[in-house]
């Protein structure tokens, strides 16, 4: 087995990708140029970045970004095809077994076994990762309890909702009391109450000291549940920061949110040339935000390009900067665009 | 580790007995349809049919074997719990040695049963070590085969279907029902390039205690058709995890 000393090069991860990374003793993943190509598609493309320990780590992009070809390389279902990484120390190329024993994760399916019980699948994985046979059932039973399924422990996984068959492939992946969680897209699929449920018991995990990697395309939920957020777009980092210095670099300019009457998505250069100097992306057919510039040249732009293309301002409003305005200036994309990818729209 | 490894086999043959092979697609190919023929055979000529037990046996160690096994691999491929049995500190052979030994385990028990059960009502006597001796590698050469088409195809009815193809061959040019020695030559030299020749060949000597040299080929060929078939069948699903 093969384990890194922190004499290393690595880099933090904090602010921008760093050129000369600084290695920390509290990172717990640690990649290297880490690359994936199928075939001749770049699918991860030099990654460097770690996680500490205790922390919620978000992968903030959308599909098809990499997010999920990186965990998949991180916890050993797919092989790097250039750089490396480490997980505990461990690396993921000659040590990957090791590794294993101290990370749970969350596929971005729910895949446990539709015949079994809940408290079977659970004691199925115990077994399987040699939790010890008198912790066993104890273990799964505070699991489902934590997890609000104890009264429906002997009811088979393929009866289950998809909120709790999340909830129960979370505690599956908990079994072995892994030192690091992988979160493939957690909420992706879920109503709103069952993804708010489940956001809670991941933040609740996160505050119990549990170190955390999360995928999401899902701008709220990095926002809320990440302590630093790296944005991936087509295979790259483009940025990694708190949630809150992603927001503060979008501060200082003007973002502004205006609903017309009519579909204005084809007129979007009638309506650039109108207010120069911002960038405009269109959140609907009939809707627009507006970043940058001198807000009071925006509604005097906009209200001309109203009055010349024959339509009516329905609503304006002045918003403060979000993850969402912090990820169209970074990546240039609209947010609109993570849903729609996802739902294939 | 192996005892990571070790514990994985034992762990999802468990399992899958637990959750596949009692249910309709087992039940259907691995019972009923082997004891069909023998029915149909008893009813055409009763009076040789202790004749035709040991070709029966093997029929059911074919059909028992593979009946689940064919579609168990290809139908977890599709759900993503073969992606969360490797997410396991475990080896892909040990996840797929351990769905062998679910067919094995099945299969096992199905032959036990109809072994037992004909030897009682027709008053035979087999040898128990030999007949072991054969039946074993046999249950892993066929579960192995399953295996094997399984991780080959991509959708789970294509496993089934083409395994019918290698399956019905066998049944009519290993002698299960019809002498090998009577079949033209060319039949003959095909016959003894499928597993279930060596298969019938060794029980009946089990039954009739002829020659037991010739039994150890039978049981030497058994073991290479075995590393043959789980050799690539592990590589196979290796690649899908690249």
């Amino acid at each position: 087995m093969t384990r890194y000393s922190p004499c290393q090069p690595n880099i933090t991860g904090s602010g921008t990708v760093a050129a000369n990374p600084v290695l920390t003793d509290k990172a717990v993943i640690q990649t290297f140029d880490l690359t994936k190509y199928y075939g001749n598609f770049l699918a991860v493309d030099h990654l460097n970045f770690s996680v500490q320990k205790g922390e919620t780590f978000g992968f903030l992009g959308p599909n098809g970004s990499g997010k999920t070809t990186t965990i998949r390389m991180l916890v050993g279902l797919s092989k790097p095809t250039e750089g490396r990484a480490s997980i505990l120390g461990y690396d993921i190329l000659t040590s990957m077994a090791e590794a294993k024993r101290s990370i749970g994760v969350v596929p971005d399916v729910s895949n446990l076994y539709d015949e079994l019980s809940a408290r079977n699948n659970l004691l199925f994985m115990a077994r399987l990762y040699g939790v010890a046979r008198d912790l066993r059932e104890a273990k799964a039973d505070e699991l489902l309890k934590i997890f609000g399924l104890y009264e429906r422990r002997d009811d088979p996984f393929g009866t289950f909702s998809r909120g709790m068959k999340r909830a129960l492939t979370i505690a599956a992946a908990l079994i072995h009391s892994p030192k690091i969680l992988f979160l493939d897209e957690p909420t992706t699929g879920l109503d709103v109450v069952a993804a708010q449920s489940l956001r809670n018991l991941i933040s609740n995990l996160h505050s119990q000291g549990q170190t955390i990697f999360l995928t999401t395309h899902y701008l709220e939920e990095a926002d809320r549940l990440c302590d630093r957020i790296a944005i991936l777009v087509k295979g790259k980092i483009i940025k990694i920061d708190t949630p809150l210095e992603l927001k503060n670099s979008a501060k200082g300019k003007a973002a502004i949110e205006i609903t017309f009457t009519g579909n204005i998505r084809t007129r979007l250069d009638e309506l650039s040339i109108k207010i120069p100097g911002t960038k405009i992306y269109a959140l609907d057919d009939d809707k627009v935000r507006i970043c940058g510039g001198d807000p009071a040249k925006i509604f005097e732009g906009a209200f001309q390009f109203a009055k010349d293309a024959g339509i009516g301002l329905e609503f304006v409003n002045s918003i403060r900067p979000s993850l969402e305005d912090a990820f169209m200036r970074i990546t240039g994309l609209s947010p609109k665009i993570m849903a729609i990818e996802k739902t294939g729209r | 580790m192996w005892q990571d490894d070790l514990r994985a086999v034992y762990c999802i043959a468990l399992k899958d007995m637990r959750t596949y092979y009692l249910k309709p697609p087992a039940i259907s190919w691995g019972v009923i349809f082997p004891v069909v023929w023998i029915l149909a055979f008893y009813l055409r000529n009763p009076g040789n049919f202790e004749d035709l037990i040991p070709g029966l046996i093997a029929m059911t160690i074919l059909f028992s074997t593979t009946a689940a096994e064919a579609v168990v691999i290809n139908f977890e491929l599709k759900l993503g719990s073969i992606e969360r049995l490797l997410l396991a500190p475990i080896s892909i052979a040990s996840v797929l040695i351990g769905k062998v030994l679910g067919g094995f385990i099945f299969g096992l028990i199905m032959t036990a049963i109809l072994t037992i059960a004909s030897s009682i009502y027709l008053g035979l006597h087999p040898n128990a070590l030999l007949l072991t001796a054969i039946a074993v590698p046999s249950l892993l050469v066929f579960s192995s085969l399953g295996a094997f088409f399984s991780v080959a195809v991509k959708e789970v009815f294509e496993a089934q279907t083409l395994l019918n193809l290698p399956r019905f061959f066998m049944i009519f040019l290993c002698g299960v029902v019809y002498p090998i020695s009577a079949m033209p030559k060319w039949l003959q030299d095909l016959a003894y390039i499928l597993p279930l020749t060596y298969t019938v060949d060794g029980l009946r000597r089990s039954f009739y205690l002829s020659s037991t040299s010739s039994m150890f080929t039978d049981l030497l060929v058994l073991i290479v058709f075995f590393i043959i078939l789980i050799v690539p069948a592990t590589r196979l699903l290796e690649k899908k995890f690249e």
